[in-house]
């Protein structure tokens, strides 16, 4: 170890004098991103008023939005993917980011749709949120999306584990934003299951770390690939896979494990809800994937039968949340238990074992992320507008209060049943035709699809008749127009539509950062 | 039998750390009491660190501090388990104390820390 140390040394010394002029600049934006958003959160108590505290976290999200719009620019014209070392320790030793086009595609839909669900859910959050922790709110907030970028660009699996913990903590703190005895309990639920999850994947971390002696993803990788190739530890890398991959399922509510969702996302405040269940889940994933693709190889996922539970459970999930969304009567519940089906989709995608099946679990990421966050801030409109009722028989009518609201909340619902031209049905188009491509699956995945889509209808189209049904609940006295949600809610729209008219070139740049994972 | 009674002797900190793994998952999950979920969780993390020292420690060398400019590998024991140990203490430490902050809430609320009950108080609320 000590000569080790000393050859690190005699390196690190040579990194520092060539780094210099070396590095293109554009590679500090990684890092930068994470950098700035944990400071907002540091200065953000400083802040007594709630206003302030939104401002700065809507500046930041939106500054580093437009950094990782930069960096995405750069890296797919170049098609580069690069590793950025920490404090300049070279590689066996250091910490390590690595960015390519569809880690900076990611940072940016991220940043993006943090912002606009910070800013269309910023009435409620003023009106849920006592004035004093409002800035705590948009600290963890600001601490959240931190975490989310580094789990997307991280590159050592320990950091990852760190980033795994902060986010589970801000996510708890979020949900308890509301701070009433509900959200306590719903923010407990969710605490244990995630302490379940990250101490499993804590022990994988570990076990890793004690089989091959690295961290790092990349010598990771190398490690084992030389354990496979010569046939050793082969029931302890499975007994390894398989807890990264229940401690990862667990957090991002994948089909047996998704009972604390819906009480966490259904209570929160709508800024929250629409985070949660767009963004929050997702890093996890995309962590997973990063795993099984760089650590452990798709060849070797799939020879340990990983892909196989991941198809499985992601058909349950779909039918199951769908399922359950069906009998939902409060309307926030109710999406909740739609995003429940939406992860089973990605872990579907994922679990066909193929190239183009990962590309679409990923676009469904993206569209996900935009999507969801679309129904919970109009649904949270709409909730307002008809005097804070929730469930879906008293909201009758409120679309007749504030139509955008209700244009919005239906054109989110529409793109989650996967109307032509809208995002949701490029992500069952480009599902069903990677599945074509796996013979022994592709009639299972059909057959889900088709059966998803119908249960999916069969639950969104009741809430969007119903909430442009007149009834007696509708309030007489008309709301003051909100300019917050309007300018979030539209953009929202016009990326659900993008998505789903722009997908060439979106799947494109995902297809390209993916072939620089492998 | 005695092959395998060798095997659990030699490797005896990571065999106690998995079965207080277990045991601390398994009460993180079952327990109804939130004072003993915290517990757990605290017993839970420590095996993995305990697993880590274990893996971290080679016979007879001493702790990873330079004295006397002897810089040979072969006189400390791995540093970066130790490392790794000190990172998720305090992950542990900040995570046990927002959990107590959560049950000392709901013990101000509904005075008590059984979750079943806090749960049925809850829903009659509720309605």
């Amino acid at each position: 170890m000590g000569a080790a140390l000393s050859t690190g040394s005699a390196l690190l010394f040579s990194e520092v004098s060539s780094a210099g002029g070396m590095l293109p600049w554009y590679q500090n934006i990684p890092f930068a991103s994470i950098f700035l958003l944990m400071i907002a959160g540091i200065i953000m108590p400083l802040f007594r008023k709630g206003k302030r505290g939104f401002c700065l976290a809507m500046g930041v999200s939106l500054l580093v939005a437009a950094l990782s719009a930069i960096l995405l620019v750069k890296l797919s014209i170049n098609g580069e993917r690069f590793t950025y070392m920490m404090g300049h320790y070279p590689a066996p030793w250091g910490n390590e980011i690595a960015a390519g086009p569809l880690e900076a595609l990611l940072a940016l839909m991220f940043s993006l749709v943090e912002a606009l669900s910070l800013l269309g859910g910023r009435k409620d959050a003023a009106s849920d949120i006592l004035e004093p922790k409002q800035s705590l709110f948009y600290l963890m907030m600001c601490e959240l999306q931190a975490a989310m970028l580094a789990l997307t660009y991280t590159n050592d699996i320990f950091t990852a584990y760190v980033f795994i913990e902060i986010s589970t903590l801000a996510a708890c703190s979020i949900v308890m934003a509301r701070d009433t005895a509900k959200t306590i309990v719903a923010t407990i639920r969710y605490l244990v299951i995630s302490l379940l999850g990250s101490g499993l994947f804590l022990i994988g971390v570990v076990m890793l770390y004690c089989i091959t002696g690295h961290l790092l993803i990349p010598q990771l990788g190398e490690k084992i690939a030389g354990l496979v190739a010569t046939g050793t530890y082969t029931e302890p890398l499975t007994i390894v896979a398989g807890l990264l991959f229940i401690g990862v399922a667990i957090k991002c509510a994948l089909f047996p494990f998704y009972a604390w969702l819906p009480f966490a996302h259904g209570g929160a405040t709508t800024s929250s809800s629409a985070v949660l269940s767009g963004l929050v889940l997702k890093g996890y994933i995309i962590l997973l994937v990063k795993l099984f693709y760089e650590v452990f190889t798709i060849e070797l996922i799939r020879s340990l039968k990983v892909t196989n539970i991941m198809f499985v459970f992601g058909i349950a999930g779909m039918l199951v949340g769908s399922w359950r969304a069906i009998g939902e009567e409060h309307i926030k519940r109710m999406l909740a238990y739609s995003s429940v089906a939406q992860i089973g989709y990605v872990f579907m995608g994922i679990g066909l074992g193929t190239n183009l099946g990962v590309a679409a679990a990923f676009y469904q990421i993206l569209v996900h992320a935009v999507t969801k966050p679309l129904l919970f801030i109009s649904a949270g409109r709409l909730i307002r507008v008809q005097g804070h009722e929730k469930s879906l028989y008293r909201l009758r009518g409120s679309a007749r209060n504030d139509p955008l609201a209700g244009v919005l909340f239906t054109l989110g619902a529409l793109s989650m049943v996967g109307i032509p031209l809208l995002a949701g049905f490029v992500v069952k188009f480009s599902l069903a035709s990677a599945s074509l491509l796996n013979p022994n699956r592709m009639w299972i995945a059909l057959i889900a699809l088709a059966v998803s889509t119908v249960l999916n209808a069969l639950y969104y189209v009741p809430a969007v008749i119903a909430v442009w049904t007149p009834s007696g609940f509708m309030q007489r006295k008309k709301q003051p127009p909100d300019w917050m949600f309007g300018v979030s809610g539209a953009v929202l729209g016009a990326l659900v539509v993008f998505l789903g008219l722009g997908c060439i070139g979106v799947i494109g740049v995902i297809q390209n950062g993916l072939s620089l994972w492998l | 039998m005695k092959e395998f009674l060798q095997t659990v002797i030699a490797y005896r900190y990571e065999t106690a750390a998995m079965i207080l793994f277990g045991i601390g998952f398994i009460n993180l999950l079952l327990q109804k009491n939130l004072l003993r979920k915290v517990m757990a969780f605290n017993v839970m993390d420590s095996s993995v660190f305990l697993f880590l020292a274990a893996q971290g420690y080679i016979e007879g060398r001493i702790a990873p501090i330079i004295v006397n400019n002897d810089f040979s590998a072969t006189t400390y024991i791995n540093p970066i388990p130790s490392g790794l140990v000190l990172t998720g203490i305090v992950v542990s430490v900040s995570v046990s104390a927002f959990f107590l902050a959560l049950i000392l809430r709901l013990y101000k609320k509904y005075h008590t820390i059984e979750f079943d009950e806090i749960m049925t108080l809850a829903k009659k609320e509720a309605e």
